[in-house]
């Protein structure tokens, strides 16, 4: 495919960011040509409006917001990690972003720079329970409204009872 | 939140216009549509969640599941983000295969949208026309792979088994009356006046609003915008294959319809091209840690039996990390973020349905509109429920 010509464009992505924000864009991962930035939480808002409004980058178009729970992997202080795919339509090319938090720390919300954001972090606070600050209505989105837990959790069972079935008194 | 002008009026998740258990909160002044909320999640069956404790070969069956009108693109995507991950390609012939599989299920997805929306609006006859070719295309289905709806084609490495006898014939056959048939359902309603006052100038976005708001697939390509991943990042191949991307203007509820039989033509295109590349070859990869020995060698080579029996009962294992793969489904960016630890089940899957991103773009197309045309804006969504909850 092309990939020769991918990794200048990878490049060109870092050297921007290294330029404008310094040593506080954090580690970066390529693996099977897919580049990886971890970033600090406080970074994440103006970061993704830079690669939004750069008109080298142009990352105008937000696939995705997921969340990954690494409670059962080695290395998993802070639990949970929130990923952006971020695509650019001009330049084809795409993009991950990721920040991690503790239990219960928020994450900044991007529906300020993606509007399509909205969703997608309702789903992620959903099954994660992940707080996004500065979402405009954050509330479940596929459970009920009145779950208890978040089953995407590493310690929620694949078969769990549900509570929210037992008849309540009259 | 209802004033004394205004009245709530609840919609779904019981109604046959909202292609499943999609349920809307409409505000309504009158007739005309002031604020519309979507509530999703009737049909949430944690299918993440479950794809996370099964062996990656043994989650393929629960992916057709998601979007039950397009199940090989399904398979296809969450296949192709496993083979990433492990740094394989499958064979020319396993890749021809699938480009023409996914293809055909392009035309079978698109025939579903255009026959319930046509009936949606009010044209009958358009339903009947198109399942009675979507039945042809059910037959290829069951004949590669048994199973007329979930048919769990493909595989990690290739697919599951070789085109039957007689299979290209049947393509073929169906190939050569298709344009006919469309023609025919063109003739029922392009140049409609009835079809043309329900859908033109009805549900637009502006480019600029669908591509915020992540829309994809034929819903954004009627703003104007070819993103279409076949083309932008190729995948299987596509970039050897001759097609137009066709795009729209203002995006409205006709444009989709006219991006959306103007891209069965291209399918048609694309599926005869593939007929043409077939050549006899392998369609699995050489590896027996991936795929199953023949059965025939099981009686005579101790070490295929231990292949066998290892696949059936621990899988394989994929290199720890993470990728992401997209494809262009019928219905838009179909994407799946794999994160791998090592181990013989995946860590997380996410699937990025093109439904769940394209629905939330559903109140800006119909809030200051008639109740009416919310029916026509969800048709021309082309909305799948089961890929929207997952």
């Amino acid at each position: 495919m092309n990939e020769a010509t991918e990794p200048t464009a990878e490049g060109l992505v870092l050297q921007r960011l290294r330029e404008r924000f310094g040593d506080a864009v954090g580690t970066i991962k390529i693996w099977r040509h897919e580049t990886t930035i971890v970033l600090a939480t406080p970074d994440l808002v103006p970061v993704c409006l830079y690669l939004r409004d750069d008109s080298d980058l142009a990352f105008d178009f937000l696939s995705s917001v997921t969340g990954v729970d690494r409670w059962n992997l080695p290395d998993n202080s802070p639990r949970f990690e929130v990923v952006y795919h971020l695509y650019s339509i001009r330049f084809k090319r795409r993009l991950r972003l990721k920040v991690r938090v503790h239990e219960g720390e928020a994450v900044p919300s991007v529906t300020g720079v993606w509007e399509s954001a909205n969703w997608h972090e309702r789903e992620v606070f959903d099954l994660f329970g992940v707080p996004f600050e500065g979402h405009p209505d954050l509330r479940r989105i596929l459970m009920p409204d009145d779950w208890e837990g978040h089953p995407l959790r590493k310690d929620y069972p694949v078969q769990a009872s549900p509570k929210w079935w037992e008849e309540e008194p009259a | 939140m209802t004033t004394a002008r205004t009245m709530t009026l609840n919609m779904g998740p019981q109604h046959p216009s909202t292609h499943g258990v999609l349920r809307l909160v409409l505000e309504l002044d009158g007739e005309m549509v002031v604020r519309c909320e979507p509530h999703i999640g009737y049909l949430h069956t944690g299918i993440e969640k479950g794809l996370e404790s099964k062996r990656y070969q043994q989650g393929i069956p629960l992916t057709d599941r998601l979007d039950y009108l397009a199940p090989l693109s399904n398979n296809l995507v969450y296949v192709l983000a496993i083979e990433k991950a492990l740094g394989i390609e499958v064979p020319e012939r396993a890749q021809t295969i699938r480009v023409l599989m996914t293809e055909l299920t392009r035309i079978k997805s698109h025939l579903v949208w255009l026959g319930t929306h046509a009936m949606d609006i009010g044209a009958m006859s358009v339903f009947l026309y198109c399942f009675r070719e979507r039945e042809r295309i059910l037959d290829m289905y069951e004949a590669v792979s048994g199973q007329r709806m979930m048919s769990t084609y493909f595989r990690v490495g290739g697919l599951l088994a070789d085109l039957p006898a007689g299979f290209e014939a049947q393509v073929q056959a169906f190939l050569a009356d298709f344009p006919s048939r469309l023609a025919e359902y063109e003739a029922l309603l392009t140049q409609n006046p009835l079809w043309r006052q329900r859908t033109v100038g009805i549900g637009t976005i502006r480019a600029s609003d669908a591509i915020a708001l992540g829309v994809s697939g034929p819903a954004l390509r009627a703003c104007g915008v070819a993103y279409d991943v076949r083309r932008a990042n190729p995948y299987c191949g596509y970039e050897r294959y001759q097609f137009d991307v066709p795009i729209g203007r203002v995006g409205d509820v006709y444009e989709r319809y006219t991006v959306r039989i103007a891209e069965m033509r291209q399918s048609h295109r694309i599926a005869l091209q593939a007929l043409q590349r077939l050549t006899p070859g392998p369609i699995n990869v050489v590896d027996p840690k991936l795929i199953p020995p023949p059965k025939k060698l099981l009686k005579t080579s101790m070490e295929a039996l231990i292949h066998h029996f290892k696949l059936y009962c621990e899988g394989f294992n994929v290199p720890a990390g993470e990728v992401y793969q997209a494809i262009e489904s019928p219905k838009g960016e179909l994407g799946v973020y794999l994160v791998s630890d090592g181990t013989n089940r995946p860590h997380r899957v996410h699937y990025r349905a093109p439904s769940f991103v394209n629905l939330q773009a559903l109140p800006r197309m119909a809030e200051g509109r008639l109740v009416a045309d919310v029916i026509a804006v969800i048709g021309s969504l082309d909305i799948v429920l089961g890929e929207i909850d997952r």
